[in-house]
């Protein structure tokens, strides 16, 4: 039996299939399968991160619109907060003028009524002596010397009345 | 075949050696053989001729088939002088299937892959191919060798793929398998020597100073070589034992399943009383020597491959 030496005939055809086997596969087959295979796995794994990128970035635009909102709530409380104060300051800055000035108005009022009545007073009086005057020349008949003298006598008796 | 039926005793050893050797014609069935063209380069220069010529014993421009002796079975002259023959026997003509069905595969799976990109998930037979090409690349070159493993890669791939090729057809009992390639000790050499070529001749220098000069007790190394010596000789039997491990356990496997179909014809000359009961318990031990064999067909073309990624492993990682 021969089975332990190898035929030349044979080796002679498998060193040269071999080799032209592999040759060809080593060329332009595994290469292009191995290639494709890690380009596979890279767009895999590249997809899952951009997925997981994407994810991250929606979570933290809900957390930054969520806080913005917070935000803005306690803004809007603030601002009407504020706007309550004003309008009060508003109203008791008014109440305030309002009073100051009725009270100007009455103080002026009171002034005029007094000097109106002080005026009136200083007429009636100087009716009543010329009345009391003409009376006086009437009852006694005539005229009064000197009339400056008598008026300022009866002024003087209504002084004491 | 030379199952020759001498007064009815059946040749055994024959049968067996005959299916497990090489032959210049392929035999189907009695009567369905293949002729294979013979390519012999003699003294005369070339010959080129088919089989059948040299049927029973026929000469032909001088060449028989030697009955006997060293060459018995070969073509020799008249003289009993064997030519440099590179004819295509049953093994040679089952290795170019092999060959033609990995270009096939494996180019068409790579046209694939230029014509779709790898966008496009693959299916059926690209989708196999691609499982395997992956795990070879990963799991085998990439696990064992580390970096720079691309270089071993496609080696590995094709060995892989040769050997394992090679065995399933070696299972299949009709025409476009049967032969017994990866169990012939000249292709599972061939095989071993490229694996030699991988391991040693990219090395990096680290790994030849292992050899010739280990890092061991000087009384080891002088005066008397004696690492370096087992480290050398170490160099060649990694090699040697893929050879024999390879070439041992198809040949086995092959031998045990012949022997078992064998028993059908043995006991067919002892009665049908035995012939009946013990063709069933041949044809279920065939059953399972068969899956048995599918099994060892991938064990050994993935043992063969992760031995030759360690090696060369071992030698740029020292």
């Amino acid at each position: 039996m021969n089975l332990l030496t190898p035929d030349p005939g044979l080796l002679f055809w498998m060193v040269l299939s071999f080799a032209v086997v592999f040759f060809l596969l080593a060329r332009w087959g595994f290469p292009v399968i191995v290639k494709a295979i890690n380009e596979r796995k890279e767009f895999i794994e590249m997809s899952l991160l951009s997925a997981k990128h994407a994810n991250e970035k929606l979570a933290s635009i809900q957390a930054e619109s969520e806080k913005l909102l917070s935000d803005a709530k306690t803004q809007q409380k603030a601002i009407i907060a504020e706007a309550l104060q004003e309008k009060q300051k508003i109203v008791q800055a008014a109440q305030e003028e309002a009073q100051t000035s009725a009270n100007q108005m009455i103080d002026e009022a009171k002034l005029s009524i007094q000097a109106e009545k002080e005026r009136a007073l200083q007429e009636v009086r100087s009716e009543v002596a010329s009345l009391a005057l003409d009376i006086a020349e009437k009852v006694i008949g005539e005229r009064m010397k000197d009339a400056a003298l008598q008026k300022q006598t009866i002024e003087k008796m209504i002084d004491e009345l | 075949m030379r199952a020759s039926k001498e007064e009815g005793k059946v040749d055994i050893p024959g049968i067996i050696f005959g299916h497990i050797g090489d032959s210049y014609e392929w035999h189907i069935a009695e009567g369905a053989v293949i002729p294979l063209p013979c390519i012999l380069i003699g003294d005369g220069g070339v010959d080129v001729f088919m089989s059948d010529k040299l049927e029973h014993g026929q000469t032909y421009k001088g060449y028989h088939i030697a009955d006997e002796g060293d060459y018995a079975g070969k073509i020799v002259t008249a003289e009993g002088v064997r030519p440099f023959d590179i004819s295509i026997t049953k093994n040679v003509l089952e290795l170019l299937i092999v060959c033609v069905l990995l270009c096939w595969g494996v180019l068409g799976v790579a046209g694939w892959y230029r014509k779709n990109g790898y966008r496009k998930a693959p299916g059926g037979f690209v989708g196999v191919m691609e499982a395997v090409v992956n795990f070879i690349d990963k799991d085998v070159a990439k696990a064992s060798i580390g970096h720079g493993y691309e270089r071993f890669s496609p080696y590995l791939l094709t060995v892989f793929l040769f050997i394992l090729t090679s065995n399933l057809l070696g299972l299949i009992p009709v025409f476009p398998g049967g032969a017994n390639l990866t169990g012939n000790i000249a292709v599972t050499l061939t095989c071993a020597v490229t694996a030699f070529i991988a391991i040693n001749f990219f090395a990096p220098k680290e790994y030849y100073k292992s050899i010739f000069w280990p890092d061991v007790p000087m009384f080891l190394k002088a005066p008397l070589p004696i690492m370096p010596a087992i480290e050398f000789i170490g160099v060649f039997t990694k090699p040697f034992s893929l050879t024999i491990r390879l070439f041992a356990n198809i040949m086995a496997g092959h031998i045990i399943i012949l022997a078992l179909t064998c028993i059908v014809f043995v006991t067919a000359q002892m009665g049908a009383a035995i012939c009946a009961p013990m063709t069933v318990v041949s044809v279920l031990f065939c059953i399972f020597m068969n899956c048995l064999e599918l099994l060892v067909a991938f064990i050994q073309a993935y043992v063969f491959t992760i031995l030759t990624a360690n090696f060369i492993g071992l030698a740029h990682n020292e």
